[in-house]
């Protein structure tokens, strides 16, 4: 029991902590005070927090490393956004952006049941690998979907714009490698907050209910699990199509939030699974909350560093190898339990002198 | 003859990834990790060889042997600096640290030689040869890739199966704590087999590079990603396997690109990937390993 | 019909044949122990019963119903429940979650109500709570429900996985080297324990055993295996003047 209470005491604060930076943001935001940079950044910030809390689900509780998560955010990103350029002169933009929410993170739902049926037969790293594959194939099937709209209906080819066969008058809606353009900029930053701590709030009330308490069990020891007669693949296709859905909704904010979606390596593919998972590691595994502040941080942090220009992403990787090292290497750990600067004794310091800011 | 002309181009590009393939396997199998950086060390030696051939005007051997010292150094020194301090740390650690020195390789490329492609001069001056009256041409790097693929493939696994540090891999990665217990020298046989894949990192960079001659800092990722998928095809841990899935993987590439769609042609590998796993689960010719209750 | 009724049950392993031709028949309310020495395939008959193994060939009924190759997890809401030899605990989580995890199948909300925390959700977590503590004070555990799992001494490991098995509500109990790695006096401990919960739970209990006084202070009947073929079996008293028994345990 004191354990569920500390956990949610740890999610009231984050909330809190995010609604207070939320406020801060937006007033600068609204004074002029924010760069145009750090205002773009707002959105997608959220957008990869939402990503890296999904993906967490996967890694942290579920136990299996999913090395695709990119491929669920761009399904939800080309579900939503496809939608919305469809209907976008024929139903009102709120209803309309709530349904394309919903039918973004449906989509997305819905690849991750497909994809974990066979991929959850198999665990650690060809799991892995496996994910990879697939976020690669959305990625790349994607980039060759054209689809136009005229009065008769949607027209779908593999091809190229021209075997659509449309009428003169059409639309392109999806055009290929170019992907979607013209989507309606819908996301803003309160939304994507409100989406962000939603997530946050679902995750947290999930891995402890019934059905996440199973999900740990199997987690921690299959066989044991199975013997006390949990439905092992049951609990593994919850946790892994939650997982997915989540991070169909940071795709449907990423989508909203440009003017031209498109499906590259680096948006969408293993590039970003794999940013996303740094995000997750180093922010804690398991840890939702920290997965946002990593996500803010990580992402922050090249932006911070753009005065350094042509050195930035070299000293972004430093940072990364070293924080590893000093966050993991049993060495380094046990230098800094002798020497007080375990995370605890640090967080201890901090507390006293902020005790009002944290709680 | 088109279909050939591909089965060879297949072969040849096959070869490549074999010999990425070997360093991904190496490494997992003995070192218990997935070395993200592996392609990136590609990219390096490739320019490595670059540099020894364009700029100081070295012959095509002498500027990969070059490389080949350059490669196996650093891959030496990315285990001695990033790695081995988190040999007991778990295995998503070392995965991350292993994306940092991917992402350091590259962005310190990226300062070195900038971002603009560079046009890699052949390693292979040979035009090939002319079958079939014409019809049939094969490369001088298609079979100057293949063959050194091959010697590579055999001097390894005679070094794995009949010599001391040979055995020393195979007794690391069969079980680490009794290996030690053994008197064998754990960190050094996986230094050993950083700088073996590494080395050879260096041979498939100046090898990819000729017969795909643009090379950029980021030219190492997806082969290195499709080497990686290669290896896991035939059963990561098993030499013969990164040959057999190595080979596979580019004839099918090849094939997908000439027959079905260029630009689905990587979906294609994949799936066959994804197809391969779930019907064997621990690739074409790996091992099964049950948990004991 | 006995409670568990085991015919001709046997299990090869490529060439081996790991248990052979074993029969076993445990009437309700018995404590049966399964003795034999180190690599008689005591584990994997238990592995059999609960379906982590397929048997080769054989029949398994329990109550009359045939659960031979089952599914683990069928098996367990057929209503046997195991222990492992090398504890198999949830470690990551808590003294109490160990239990209410054993709990899952007799309490019901769906995954929904429980993202959603309707009222549903408070009043099921609530009761399983309270049996969770309920099967936990037997083992006088309940003081440490908020610990982790792992943090527990091994004695109480042990302890809190019978505990949990026992949260299924089993027929059937399967007891693998209880006392395995225990001191003389935590083994007298697990002994009352045992006899405690046969009474508490009215339970049937089959118990793999080494420790021989153990075995002979609480089993009113026993099998012997030794190279997976059953050596003897019937009263314990019987089978352990049994001069096969005696030759395979103490040698010639």
């Amino acid at each position: 029991m004191k354990n569920m209470n500390k956990s949610t005491q740890k999610l009231l604060s984050t909330i809190g902590v995010i609604v207070v930076l939320y406020i801060v943001l937006s007033v600068m935001e609204g004074t002029g005070n924010l760069s145009s940079l750090l205002s773009g950044l707002l959105v997608p910030v959220c957008a990869y927090s939402l990503v890296a809390v999904g993906l967490n689900l996967c890694v942290g509780y579920l136990g299996e490393l999913s090395l695709g998560h990119a491929g669920f955010m761009c399904v939800g990103a080309f579900a939503s956004a496809f939608f919305s350029k469809v209907f976008m002169n024929t139903i009102p933009d709120v209803p309309r952006f709530i349904l394309s929410l919903l039918i973004g993170t449906c989509f997305a739902a819905l690849f991750g049941f497909l994809i974990a049926i066979p991929v959850l037969r198999l665990s650690g790293d060809y799991l892995a690998i496996v994910t990879l594959a697939f976020g690669e194939i959305i990625k790349n099937v994607i980039n060759v979907i054209y689809i136009g709209m005229d009065s008769k209906g949607l027209h779908f080819s593999m091809k190229d714009m021209l075997s659509l066969g449309m009428e003169p008058g059409g639309t392109l809606v999806v055009n290929g490698a170019q992907g979607i353009t013209g989507t309606p900029r819908q996301s803003t930053f309160t939304l994507a907050v409100i989406l962000l701590i939603l997530a946050l709030v679902i995750t947290h009330n999930f891995v402890n209910s019934r059905t996440g308490r199973a999900v740990k069990a199997i987690r921690d020891n299959q066989i044991a699990a199975e013997t006390v007669g949990l439905p092992i693949t049951k609990y593994k296709l919850i946790a892994f199509t939650i997982s997915a859905a989540i991070a169909g909704v940071g795709g449907v904010l990423y989508a909203h939030n440009i003017n031209s979606l498109i499906a590259t390596t680096n948006n969408f593919g293993y590039n970003m699974s794999i940013m996303i998972l740094v995000y997750v590691v180093l922010g804690g595994i398991g840890n939702f909350s920290g997965s946002v502040v990593a996500a803010v941080v990580l992402t922050l942090l090249p932006e911070l560093l753009r005065g350094l220009s042509t050195y930035r992403m070299l000293i972004y990787s430093i940072v990364l190898i070293a924080l590893m090292l000093f966050n993991w290497a049993p060495s380094i750990l046990e230098y800094r339990n002798k020497h007080g600067l375990t995370a605890a004794a640090i967080a201890a310091k901090f507390k006293k002198k902020n005790t009002k800011e944290v709680s | 003859m088109g279909f050939l002309t591909y089965l060879i181009n297949g072969l040849s590009l096959g070869s490549v990834y074999a010999i990425i393939a070997l360093g991904y396997t190496m490494v997992y199998g003995i070192a218990k990790m997935l070395n993200f950086a592996h392609g990136d060390v590609i990219m390096i030696g490739a320019y490595v060889t670059f540099i020894g051939m364009s700029s100081s005007g070295i012959p095509a051997v002498p500027a990969i042997v070059i490389s080949i010292i350059v490669c196996t150094a650093l891959g030496m020194l990315i285990e001695k600096v990033a790695y081995s301090p988190l040999r007991k740390a778990t295995n998503l650690a070392v995965l991350i640290t292993a994306i940092g020195v991917s992402y350091f390789l590259q962005n310190i490329a990226l300062l070195l030689f900038g971002s603009n492609p560079v046009s890699f001069t052949s390693v292979v001056k040979w035009q090939g040869l002319s079958l079939a009256g014409g019809q049939l041409k094969i490369t001088g790097n298609a079979i100057v890739t293949i063959i050194s693929c091959l010697i590579i493939m055999v001097c390894l696994m005679w070094f794995v199966k009949h010599t001391k540090p040979g055995q020393a891999m195979r007794a690391v990665s069969e079980d680490r704590d009794a290996a030690t217990l053994m008197g064998i020298n754990v960190n050094a046989t996986i230094s050993l087999t950083f700088a073996i894949g590494s080395g050879l990192a260096a041979v498939a960079g100046a090898l990819l590079c000729s017969s795909y001659p643009s090379l950029t800092p980021y030219t190492g990722s997806m082969p290195g990603i499709k080497a990686f998928t290669a290896a896991v095809f035939g059963g990561i841990g098993s030499i013969p396997g990164a040959l057999l899935g190595g080979l596979l993987l580019g004839i099918i590439e090849i094939l997908a690109k000439a027959y079905i769609s260029s630009q689905l042609a990587d979906a294609i590998v994949f799936a066959v990937l994804i197809i391969v796993l779930l019907v064997k689960p621990t690739g074409i010719l790996g091992k099964q390993i049950k948990e004991k209750v | 019909m006995a409670l568990l009724e085991v015919t001709n049950l046997g299990i090869s392993f490529g060439g081996l044949r790991a248990v052979d031709e074993f029969n076993l028949s445990i009437e309700k309310g018995e404590l049966y122990g399964l003795i034999g020495p180190n690599g008689a395939g005591k584990t994997t008959v238990f592995n059999m019963l609960t379906g982590i193994y397929k048997p080769t060939d054989g029949k398994i009924f329990l109550d009359k119903t045939d659960i031979t190759g089952r599914k683990t997890a069928d098996i367990n809401k057929a209503g046997v429940a195991r222990t492992f030899q090398n504890i198999r605990l949830f470690g990551d989580q808590s003294v109490l979650d160990n239990v209410k995890i054993g709990l899952h199948n007799s309490f019901e909300y769906g995954t929904a109500t429980g993202i959603l925390r309707l009222p549903k959700y408070f009043a099921t977590e609530k009761e399983m709570n309270n049996k969770a503590l309920e099967i936990l004070s037997v083992f006088g555990l309940d003081s440490a429900a908020d610990i982790l799992a792992s943090n527990l001494p091994y004695g109480k490991q042990r302890e809190l996985e019978i505990a949990r098995a026992l949260a299924t509500g089993p027929k059937l109990l399967l007891l693998d080297e209880p006392a395995a790695g225990m001191n003389p006096n935590e083994t007298r401990d697990l002994m009352n324990t045992i006899a405690l919960i046969r009474k508490e739970f009215g339970i049937t209990i089959l118990l793999i055993e080494h420790d021989m006084k153990l075995v002979s202070g609480i089993c009113e009947k026993l099998t012997v295996l030794n190279f997976g073929r059953v050596l003897s079996s019937g009263l314990t008293s019987d089978v352990l003047n049994d001069p096969e028994v005696i030759k395979a345990y103490l040698g010639e």
